[in-house]
């Protein structure tokens, strides 16, 4: 069966990896990418929209090209990467966005992919050891971020429940990590010791970046509805981490007026989020075992990602020399894909 | 303990064990344990508190297994004996995972010891993955803190057994409980009195007057009674909350029986 799909935030990592996945896969028939930013990542059948996430423009390209799979990547997952403005905007009021443009009676949409993140459970102590999709977080959400991502992942709860036709995916990823990946966890495993909290040594789950884009491909050719964790096997603990990347696990902030010792960390450039503070008091783990029911198979392990991630720290010094960064022309794009010299091999 | 349903059977896809691990999924650590049960576990098992065992053939082989105990001692040793009591003593030497109070899990310094040392929070959640899903022993005090933190005058009587959830738990796994009556732990550590002060400030779930700084050479008896099948009362019995409260009872009363008879034979407390 052809699809023709819909990518948002196709300028986030998600969205550019996504769409190069999905360019391979002769199913895909139509690839449409939207976001404000230009693409990061270099594309080859894509068409990108410059559109945000306005639900009647966005309605209108969804029913002009007949768009029957939806998949939201935009999230955003660490609050390191956004002021917490643009967080919710793009969270909360984006989500909304995008499930009114999808929704609707007429609407030719039947399948909707949520890139979620383990954050709706939050980090508390009163955790169990393996969140299940049908658990709800044990106290109301510590951080803004939280509560967004919270609010966002319910409006697509909701909005499946109103169109029982529309086969709607959500995947909760934990803690990405990967050589191309960059947040506030690769960024601290990244110090030359790894920082954590006097006297707790949490659990974790890493999932690879190319796990993500495969999960995220997997639902979208998949008929998988309702909620998926996303994370790989092997819960490892934070000293673990550490031993792995060979280097020293270093708990120096202090456990009570832990967010005092952040500040002062941020002074000297270690940026620790609130989230992030959490896990690194509380740790957290994701019962796996539905979405591997499913059929889908992680390429690697949390301990495998962090190996290699470790392998491309290592290779980080001797890489950055090389090519430059891709950056997006739109006339250069434009005249590859439909200017009539251009030799394509049918 | 919360009612929870119990999550679909997903046993088949449990994560493979990588042999490089150093510590657990659940954060347990072979290393710190092992080094923990050759020195100081290995000591006070043989020589100070020289524990006798009675009816370890009750705990089972194969399969998950629920373990309830009392639960005395300011620092209570009575879950370290019992592990090491089931790894001398069995036939076929098994881990014990211990449940512990949420506390733990928060509390800097013991979050990072007790799980490495195979302490897991005392969620349902957890005590039914492992007793259903990984067909591990789990061991479970229902009097929590109400037991570890009475007095000495109260000491071998037996306080309220929570709500019951420990009895919903092993229904939901299909798992058997085995009642364990435990001696001695009462006098290795007794607690005088409680400063409220010190609780306060510390933010520990009490600050107990112990009369020495470590423990006392009391005498211990583990006795390990016959198990309880969990899987005679028909298609989920847990949500008859009255048969839950009844076996609970029943636990309860079995445990504080066999303690009055060990209590009886009992004729020194340090030479037993």
């Amino acid at each position: 069966m052809s699809r023709r799909v819909l990518i948002t935030g196709l300028s986030s990592y998600w969205g550019g990896r996504l769409a190069q996945e999905l360019e391979k896969d002769e199913a895909v028939e139509v690839l449409i990418g939207v976001s404000t930013d230009d693409p990061s990542l270099p594309l080859e059948r894509t068409e990108f929209v410059r559109v945000g996430t306005h639900h009647a423009l966005l309605r209108r390209i969804v029913h002009a090209a007949e768009i029957d799979t939806v998949i939201d990547t935009r999230l955003i997952v660490d609050s390191a990467t956004a002021p917490p403005r643009v967080a919710h905007e793009q969270n909360v009021i984006g989500t909304m966005n995008i499930l009114a443009a999808c929704g609707g009676p007429d609407s030719p949409v039947t399948k909707v992919v949520f890139k979620s993140s383990a954050h709706y459970y939050g980090c508390e102590r009163d955790d169990p050891g393996f969140f299940t999709e049908e658990m709800r977080r044990p106290h109301p959400p510590r951080t803004r971020l939280e509560s967004d991502i919270v609010e966002a992942d319910d409006a697509v709860r909701g909005f499946a429940e109103r169109n029982p036709k529309v086969t709607v995916t959500t995947l909760r990823f934990c803690n990405g990590l990967g050589p191309d990946l960059h947040n506030s966890h690769s960024r601290l495993l990244g110090l030359p010791a790894v920082p954590g909290i006097l006297g707790f040594d949490p659990r974790y789950q890493f999932i690879h970046e190319d796990d993500i884009v495969g999960a995220l491909h997997y639902a979208a050719k998949t008929e998988l509805p309702g909620i998926y964790n996303a994370a790989p096997d092997g819960v490892l603990v934070l000293s673990e981490v550490a031993s792995l990347l060979g280097k020293l696990y270093a708990p120096l902030l202090p456990p009570w007026g832990t967010s005092l010792g952040t500040a002062a960390a941020g002074l000297v450039g270690v940026k620790v989020p609130d989230e992030v503070r959490q896990q690194l008091r509380y740790g957290r783990g994701l019962d796996n075992r539905k979405l591997k029911q499913s059929g889908f198979r992680f390429g690697l392990t949390t301990r495998e990602t962090v190996q290699a991630f470790a392998a491309a720290q290592r290779l980080k010094p001797l890489r950055e020399s090389g090519e430059a960064p891709y950056r997006y022309e739109r006339e250069v794009e434009e005249f590859l894909r439909w200017s009539p010299s251009v030799r394509r091999d049918e | 303990m919360k009612a929870l349903e119990p999550p679909p059977d997903h046993r088949a896809h449990l994560p493979a064990i990588e042999p490089e691990r150093q510590v657990t999924d659940w954060g347990r650590s072979e290393r710190v344990e092992g080094f923990f049960d050759k020195t100081i576990y290995e000591f006070l098992y043989h020589y100070w508190f020289r524990v006798e065992v009675d009816g370890i053939e009750h705990v089972p082989s194969t399969g998950g297994a629920l373990l309830v105990s009392n639960h005395s001692g300011a620092l209570p040793p009575d879950a370290s004996m019992i592990a090491k009591a089931i790894k001398t003593e069995h036939a076929r030497p098994r881990n014990l995972h211990l449940t512990v109070e949420h506390f733990f899990k928060g509390y800097p310094g013991l979050s990072l010891l007790v799980s490495k040392l195979g302490g897991v929070p005392a969620h349902p959640a957890n005590v039914h993955r492992l007793l259903h899903d990984e067909e591990e022993l789990v061991l479970v005090f229902p009097e929590g803190a109400k037991g570890t933190e009475k007095l000495y005058k109260d000491r071998y009587r037996l306080q309220r057994f929570g709500r019951g959830g420990f009895v919903e738990s092993a229904m939901k796994a299909r798992a058997p409980i085995v009642p364990i009556a435990l001696v001695g732990a009462e006098e290795a550590m007794p607690i005088f009195a409680h400063v409220r002060l010190l609780k306060k400030l510390t933010g520990l779930i009490y600050f107990p007057v112990i009369p020495a700084p470590g423990y006392l050479p009391a005498k211990f008896f583990i006795r390990f009674l016959e198990p309880i099948p969990t899987d005679q009362w028909g298609d989920e019995p847990w949500n008859d909350k009255g048969l839950v409260q009844t076996v609970a009872e029943e636990v309860r009363a079995r445990i504080q029986e066999e303690l009055y008879t060990m209590l009886a034979e009992r004729k020194s407390v340090w030479l037993g």
